[in-house]
């Protein structure tokens, strides 16, 4: 944490915005799971990679939503967190065309 | 577009260029970049329920068209997200003007537009269908 008090409260309204992401990165894997489960082979396939997206979200977006230690902004984690909505995205994709055939 | 996209996943370029702003302008530009990534969840998140929730539609395969749509949009919202938040940040280290943007009207009409479409197909099931 930075010297000098902060009245805006900013590390820790970020770390909210982080857990807020992170809540609503779960309701969008259990939409997914829901849609995916009819019992056939590839819903489990599909289900399986939203659940792998939703760990490793998960991992990422807990890093940044919790602890007291030094501001940490920016990073790696930014594009990487984008990269998992899109492939959530792409998954949701393949689930609702799999029910066209 | 790869050089841009190599750029997103490069921190330590970003890190070079300009003077190190006010943390608080960072994190500031962080919670809109999440404020964003959410809305594009958000999307994601429609086009799911509307796979799963919405009733046979009056088109044939409308409602796959609904779901992809929105989960295609949501995607973008999150990859526009990304860029703004990287170009944002080098205009704040730079002392640059900040980047303005079309997007948010884009996506209001975009959003505003398909829900009027949904009023139509709405009202022509409740008046033709049955």
């Amino acid at each position: 944490m930075s010297t000098g008090r902060d009245p805006g409260l900013q590390p820790e309204r970020t770390r909210l915005a982080w857990r807020r992401t992170l809540l609503t990165v779960t309701v969008v894997t259990a939409l997914a799971v829901r849609l995916a489960s009819t019992g056939d082979p590839t819903g489990a396939v599909l289900a399986g990679g939203t659940v792998l997206v939703w760990g490793a979200l998960l991992v990422l977006c807990w890093r940044r939503g919790t602890g007291t230690g030094p501001t940490r902004t920016g990073g790696r984690t930014l594009p990487l967190v984008t990269a998992g909505t899109v492939v959530l995205a792409l998954l949701g994709v393949l689930l609702v065309l799999r029910g066209l055939w | 577009m790869w050089e841009v996209i190599r750029r997103w996943f490069d921190p330590a370029e970003l890190g070079s260029v300009g003077e190190t702003p006010d943390y608080r302008f960072s994190l500031a530009n962080e919670r809109t970049f999440l404020a964003w990534l959410r809305t594009g969840l958000a999307l994601v998140g429609g086009g799911l329920a509307a796979a799963q929730f919405l009733p046979t539609l009056p088109m044939s395969h409308l409602r796959e068209v609904i779901a992809v749509a929105l989960l295609l949009l949501g995607a973008a919202v999150a990859i526009r997200a990304v860029d703004h938040w990287a170009r944002t940040e080098r205009a704040i280290r730079l002392g640059e003007e900040l980047p303005a943007s079309r997007f948010p009207a884009i996506l209001a009409l975009a959003v505003g537009g398909g829900a009027l479409l949904l009023v139509v197909a709405v009202l022509m099931r409740a008046v033709g269908g049955r």
